[in-house]
């Protein structure tokens, strides 16, 4: 067989086209959110989450809560706006406060899983949900739909939003000071974000969600000098590194988290290249 | 009719007031400025004024004034250096407050927009990016998206901080003109006792003990009025 025809025959599978499209749905949302994220020094909110998202995981486990996203939506949702907000009045410095959640959350997830085994393979269990080696290639029918319209709020919110989310990410205090009710905005996104790192989870899992969020804005920001043309180059260049990954990590039976990922940073070395050769970026 | 009345205000932070019972009345089309010591409360106030800062006593009244019909220029933006965004973007984020419900701006607000700009002798580098120009450029478009938000009132916190003797002349320019031709009020932060006796029409000078507030005999431009006639 060719490698094409390698790829029609994988694609006749129901599973491995759904993994694709939740691939394409989930990194256009990461890319959109991850700009913003970026720009506000909010890097490793992703990370922070997903670990928190973790840990509510192995709570439900735990607990024998079957449909676990009842309790790690919310607990998401709720230590993403806590952390937004505790990054703004600084008494504990945002980073440090993502960083302090992020190790507690994954050490008692950890261990609660540890403690209250539920399924004979423990170290099996959480290497999936930490690197999402399997979970992409189980998806259900009705998970690509959750992930379908979660997906299209969120582009329909960014859209909607655009203009005043500029304002509030470009000067905080400016935009405040003429009446955009900034702390709206910033819970707004620290809930959408909670949302799509959930869903992001089952692509490339807890640990490498970060990169998803942060290199197409990263790789945009060698290239593109407009808020404008940054984000809808993140978009795009995300997409496409997500379907790369899935495709390449098929072809070559590899993790797909791990494969996006190294699509993506190979994508950023290229942007950085590029951006150094013709000497656009800063 | 006053535009913004101080009654008897207060501010500071938990552990004690810099400013204690203030009063004072700016009233449509006038031009405050605002001098004194490092310290002693003048950007505390402006917060004030703002919206930014509760006070901890008193109240601040402004009449017929919504917070989206304010244009306010920073002392200094700490944008990051790699943000990415063009002159055009900025200039017209000034209206983000005034956008309400709506998502999009409006055809007038891009025309409004696009008309700053020239004012500022910046429309060449409207498409440039923000994060590549001199100080002063920077501080021109900052100003351009001050304008656009401004209806009302315009707020200025030390606008000339950082910028070389021409460009200075030029900001107190533009100001000096948005005031007399466009009507707009002026409360502006200057450590120049220059403009303070020169353009405003009002000087709020603060101290660490308190405040004087006087109205300086003649502005330059009632002299050169005056020579005029």
């Amino acid at each position: 067989m060719t490698p094409f025809e390698n790829i029609l025959f994988y694609f006749s599978f129901p599973f491995v086209r759904y993994a694709l499209i939740v691939g394409v749905f989930i990194s256009l949302c990461t890319a959109l959110l991850g700009v913003p994220l970026v720009l506000k020094r909010f890097s490793f909110i992703g990370d922070g989450l997903s670990h928190v998202a973790f840990c509510a995981m192995a709570i439900s486990a735990v607990m024998d809560i079957y449909s676990d996203m009842i309790v790690i939506v919310p607990v998401t949702v709720i230590s993403a706006v806590v952390l937004l907000r505790a990054g703004q009045n600084a008494r504990i410095r945002g980073d440090a406060a993502i960083a302090m959640l992020s190790v507690s959350a994954m050490a008692i997830g950890y261990l609660l899983m540890n403690i209250f085994t539920v399924s004979g393979n423990v170290s099996g269990d959480v290497c999936s949900t930490l690197f999402g080696s399997v979970a992409i290639l189980t998806l259900s029918k009705s998970d690509v739909w959750i992930c379908i319209a979660m997906s299209v709020i969120v582009i329909g919110i960014y859209i909607f939003f655009y203009n005043k989310l500029f304002a509030v990410t470009f000067d905080e205090s400016f935009a405040e000071a003429t009446g955009v009710r900034t702390g709206f905005y910033n819970t707004l996104v620290a809930v959408v974000t909670a949302v799509i790192i959930v869903l992001a989870m089952k692509l490339v899992g807890t640990l490498l969600i970060s990169a998803l969020v942060i290199f197409p804005a990263l790789s945009a920001m060698r290239l593109f000098k407009s808020f404008k043309s940054v984000i809808v180059f993140a978009a795009i260049l995300s997409v496409l590194c997500s379907c790369v990954g899935i495709v390449a990590s098929i072809l070559i039976s590899t993790p797909v988290g791990s494969t996006i990922v190294v699509a993506d940073l190979l994508a950023f070395g290229l942007c950085f290249v590029i951006g150094k050769a013709s000497g656009r970026s800063a | 009719m006053a535009l913004i009345e101080c009654k008897n205000l207060s501010l500071g932070y938990e552990n004690g007031a810099i400013i204690s019972r203030m009063n004072f009345r700016v009233n449509a089309g006038e031009y405050l400025c605002i001098e004194g010591e490092n310290g002693a409360g003048k950007s505390t106030l402006i917060k004030a004024i703002l919206g930014l800062k509760r006070p901890l006593e008193g109240e601040i009244i402004m009449d017929g004034v919504l917070q989206s019909e304010l244009g306010y220029l920073p002392q200094q933006t700490h944008v990051q250096r790699d943000f990415p965004a063009s002159v055009y973007e900025v200039v017209i984020s000034g209206f983000a407050g005034g956008l309400g419900g709506r998502c999009f701006y409006s055809k007038a607000e891009h025309a409004m927009a696009k008309r700053a700009i020239e004012r500022l002798e910046m429309t060449e580098y409207t498409k440039r990016c923000y994060r590549e120009l001199s100080g002063g450029q920077q501080q021109r478009v900052l100003l351009a998206r001050a304008i656009c938000g401004a209806k009302k009132i315009l707020v200025l916190d030390e606008p000339v901080a950082g910028l070389d003797p021409v460009a200075t002349k030029n900001m107190y320019d533009i100001i000096n003109e948005l005031n007399r031709k466009e009507g707009l009020t002026i409360i502006m932060v200057s450590h120049d006792v220059e403009v303070a006796t020169g353009y405003a029409t009002q000087v709020l000078k603060m101290t660490f003990d308190g405040y004087s507030i006087f109205r300086p005999r003649q502005t330059k431009q009632q002299k050169a009025e005056r020579r005029g006639e």
